[in-house]
């Protein structure tokens, strides 16, 4: 299913259902969010509400924004032909929205525009609030805007971006700069071998021939080698799992949302309730992070996993003293297959390594073409008007 | 054999902050139904985000200056994960790996003289809610959650149940001195870690742990109750003494040991990336300081520097409603010597006059800045100022309103105290007589009669200029 609740039909922009809408039901995807209508609304759905946006409704999404796609949903997973399918890109790429805000987690968001070929950029982390998710990994996750083009994701953008004090990680700036108008003759790009490589020849095919359309514009793009990736993407798993294990905890069936039918006293509730209320993937990554926080584990784990981040991010960024884009493959495949759930750890954490340097460093990513541009923090205004440049052509 | 007790203690203390720790919710403790102060971030809800009480920061720098801690200029929150009802959001926000204040010394009287006990840190947490058990169920209020609190651990310095209670004491006067806490009564809650070992010896005996004491005199029987079984284990092989949590059975007058469940939890602390690491830098640090209360000797001190004597200094001292007042008054631009003259001698003695307490009244700095101000320019003479103040004090008067209705501003007007000394001259015939016969001390009837006749608003050196030349005609 497309939505979890409907809103208004003639609303113009989709909001994830990991995004809380005041009094709409919001589930993240999760049986355990059963019935649960939150009290107040995300930032960000506020800012657009005021500037006179229509939320059209809650879209589905996999549970918490783990997955690949929105696969694990309790309340169904869209598939089409064997083939998995993003509720949000649907619904932008089919024009029955003009954008959607979704929550960039592990990456789904990134995927799903790739593989519907529409515009997805999630900024760099602390211009969004991010008042109002349903958290998974704070230290990460941001809200971002997915739209049929550059232009579109840019106007919403500046509606949402900017500081708000009910997050205390908020960068102090009011605005940002997403012009579509830098001038990008002259610019360097470089494509990171590795990421290159690890793809399908469809992306292949897809990311060469964006290649062409930035030499076309007098960008220059030449290859570079990145060996961090797979260290990059233990930390990922560590540091995600362990977050989102805590944030995780409250689901427990005393407050709000589903409790289990089946107790005689609290361990019962918060065993049963979260035995039946959570999915396999959910319960993967519960029980991974849990381990890596554990006592004697926590130094060789959680701990190494920041120093690794700290290490990934310093030789990510060293890129952007030489080039001001990185162009990059988005996915692994043009298309996801359905595949066995029981998998779904495994298949999340290997296809980390196209979306994990932006997520790990807190750095923009914009998809566009069904490939994905990076830039240095803050530097959105490089991806859009590149990614503009190229539509325009 | 002797045998000497080992303790150390971790106390707990609310913070006097006006909101809880991440969120904006206050006066839990005027609460008056379960959940009354509560928001979606202290119940746990999702998508709340914390955001820090610079204040709670402040009072837990305070208490760090107060128990002279090494302030820790960079310091973090972590998260503390364990299930339990009264914990909404399944994991308590507390400082485990970069307390805010590390390293301190604190002066604990005893009858033997004075210790010093080590201060290990001080960190600050977030309270839990309360569980309420009826027949059937349990409830859960949230109004205490989040609630910000310090935890002071210190060194295992202690050396008897008397130095354990002087410290609390001390602790307390000296958190309510700083307004650091209210410390109200069983708001105190203490974990106490003993063990005993043969005296000289200085390898630690097996330590167990008295959780969750507040009263003063269950902590002192508990040490010595505690001790007691550690020598009896040690001496007469009374039981084998295991590491462990115990808790104290104030109507069986022992401890007994926690279930085991209760302890074996696994905390699964890490840092938490909502809350940025606090940065207290040299300026804020400077003005934590000098936002401290002063101590007596500090301030006697000050008001030497300031030019008031010894004696004056000591007596404003002694009430902090003195030197809040005069301190208000030099604010104005009131000279101290004369603001603590107005303050010691008419203030007070209107007082005591009256056998009114001096916090009784609220006495309007303005007000008093008013009076002397004016009769320090001679638009009132000092007799007529001490009335007003009186009526300021009794009748809560308006000084200048006061003044102008009772006609007691300073009379400048030359022909009118002209009008007056011939009118004095003519009623005294006898006193001008004595006067004009050398008799100098007659001129006071006059001049008195001229002051009465203005109601003590005459400018007395404009009535004692123009008498003096009326009686020279
Ligand atoms: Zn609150």
């Amino acid at each position: 299913m497309k939505y979890i609740s409907v809103m208004d039909k003639k609303g113009n922009i989709a909001v994830d259902d990991n995004i809380l809408v005041k009094d709409v039901l919001s589930t993240a995807g999760s049986h355990i969010l059963d019935g649960f209508t939150p009290l107040f609304s995300a930032e960000a759905v506020t800012r657009l509400e005021n500037k006179g946006y229509k939320i059209s409704g809650k879209a589905n999404v996999g549970e918490f924004g783990l997955d690949l796609l929105g696969e694990t949903s309790y309340y169904g997973a869209l598939a089409e032909d064997g083939k998995i399918k993003n509720a949000a890109a649907q619904v932008v790429a089919s024009g029955e929205v003009e954008a959607a805000l979704c929550v960039d987690l592990g990456g789904s968001p990134r995927r799903a525009a790739a593989v519907e070929n529409v515009t997805f950029l999630k900024p760099t982390y602390s211009t969004v609030s991010r008042y109002g998710v349903i958290a998974c990994m704070c230290s990460a996750e941001q809200i971002g805007v997915m739209a049929k083009d550059a232009k579109k994701v840019a106007e919403v953008m500046s509606v949402i971006a900017g500081h708000d004090d009910k997050d205390g990680t908020s960068d102090p700036k009011e605005a940002y700069d997403y012009s579509l108008t830098e001038d990008i003759k002259g610019k360097k790009a470089c494509i990171i071998k590795e990421l290159l490589d690890a793809a399908d020849d469809a992306v292949k095919v897809k990311v060469l021939a964006y290649k062409k359309k930035l030499e076309a514009l007098g960008i220059t793009v030449e290859e570079v080698s990145f060996g961090l990736i797979p260290a990059a993407q233990s930390a990922w798993q560590i540091l995600l799992s362990a977050e989102t294990c805590n944030n995780l905890s409250k689901f427990d069936g005393v407050k709000y949302g589903y409790r289990t039918s089946n107790f005689k006293n609290i361990d019962d509730i918060y065993v049963n309730t979260r035995t039946e209320g959570l999915g396999l993937l959910a319960k993967s990554v519960i029980l991974y992070g849990s381990d890596v926080l554990s006592k004697g584990r926590y130094e060789v784990c959680y701990d190494k996993a920041m120093r690794v981040r700290r290490v990934v991010t310093e030789s990510f960024k060293k890129i952007f003293e030489n080039y001001d884009l990185v162009l990059s493959p988005a996915t692994s495949t043009d298309s996801y297959a359905q595949y066995d759930l029981n998998d779904a750890f495994d298949k999340v954490f290997s296809e980390s390594k196209y979306t994990v340097l932006a997520s790990l460093s807190g750095t923009p990513a914009l998809v566009t073409s069904g490939i994905q541009l990076l830039a240095d923090a803050f530097n959105e205004n490089i991806l859009l008007s590149a990614a503009n440049a190229v539509e325009e052509v | 054999m002797a045998y000497e007790i080992v303790i150390g203690l971790e106390t707990h203390v609310e913070l006097s902050t006006k909101s809880k720790l991440f969120c904006s919710c206050g006066g839990h403790s005027e609460a008056n139904e379960p959940n009354d102060c509560v928001c979606p971030a202290c119940c746990g809800m999702p998508g709340m985000l914390p955001v820090v009480n610079k204040q709670a920061i402040e009072l837990a720098v305070k208490a760090g200056l107060m128990l002279n801690c090494k302030i820790n200029q960079y310091t973090t929150f972590d998260k503390k994960s364990y299930y339990y009802p009264d914990l909404p959001a399944a994991y308590q926000t507390t400082q485990w790996f970069n307390p805010i204040c590390v390293e301190g010394l604190v002066d604990v009287e005893t009858s033997i003289g004075i210790s010093k006990i080590g201060i290990k840190q001080i960190h600050v947490e977030e309270d839990a809610g309360k569980l309420v058990h009826t027949n059937d169920s349990s409830l859960v209020d949230y109004n205490r959650t989040s609630v910000p609190l310090i935890e002071i651990v210190t060194k295992p310095d202690f050396r008897s149940a008397e130095e354990v209670i002087s410290y609390l004491k001390t602790l307390k006067s000296k958190l309510q001195f700083a307004g650091i806490s209210e410390c109200e009564e069983g708001a105190m809650r203490c974990d106490i870690n003993i063990s005993v070992r043969p005296e000289g010896s200085d390898i630690l005996g097996v330590r167990t742990e008295i959780k969750n004491m507040s009263s003063l005199t269950s902590i002192e029987e508990a040490i010595n109750k505690e001790a007691i079984r550690h020598i009896d284990a040690l001496e007469r092989r009374t039981e084998v003494l295991v590491q462990e949590t115990r808790r104290w059975d104030d109507v069986k007058k022992r401890t007994f040991p926690m279930r085991n469940k209760e302890t074996a939890a696994d905390y699964r602390y890490f840092p938490d990336p909502n809350v940025m690491p606090v940065v207290i830098d040299d300026k804020w640090l400077q003005e934590i300081k000098d936002s401290m209360p002063k101590t007596i000797d500090e301030q006697v001190e000050r008001y030497m520097a300031l030019g008031l004597s010894q004696r004056e200094a000591a007596a404003i001292v002694s009430e902090p409603i003195l030197i809040e007042l005069l301190d208000d008054m030099v604010s104005k631009d009131i000279d101290v010597k004369a603001a603590a003259g107005w303050i010691l001698t008419d203030y007070l003695g209107i007082l005591k006059k009256n056998n009114i307490q001096a916090k009784d009244i609220a006495l309007d700095g303005e007000k008093l800045a008013w009076i002397i101000k004016t009769a320090q320019s001679g638009e009132i003479t000092r007799n007529t100022g001490k009335t007003v103040l009186s009526a300021v004090i009794l009748e809560n008067a308006d000084p200048k309103t006061y003044c102008e209705q009772n006609n007691l501003m300073v009379k400048t007007d030359l022909d009118l105290i002209k009008k007056v000394v011939v009118k004095a001259i003519e009623a005294n015939p006898k006193a001008v007589e004595d006067y004009k016969a050398g008799k100098e001390k007659a001129l006071l009837a006059i001049f008195g009669f001229a002051m009465r006749e203005l109601r003590g608003a005459g400018s007395p050196d404009l009535i004692r200029q123009i008498l003096l030349e009326s009686l020279a005609e």
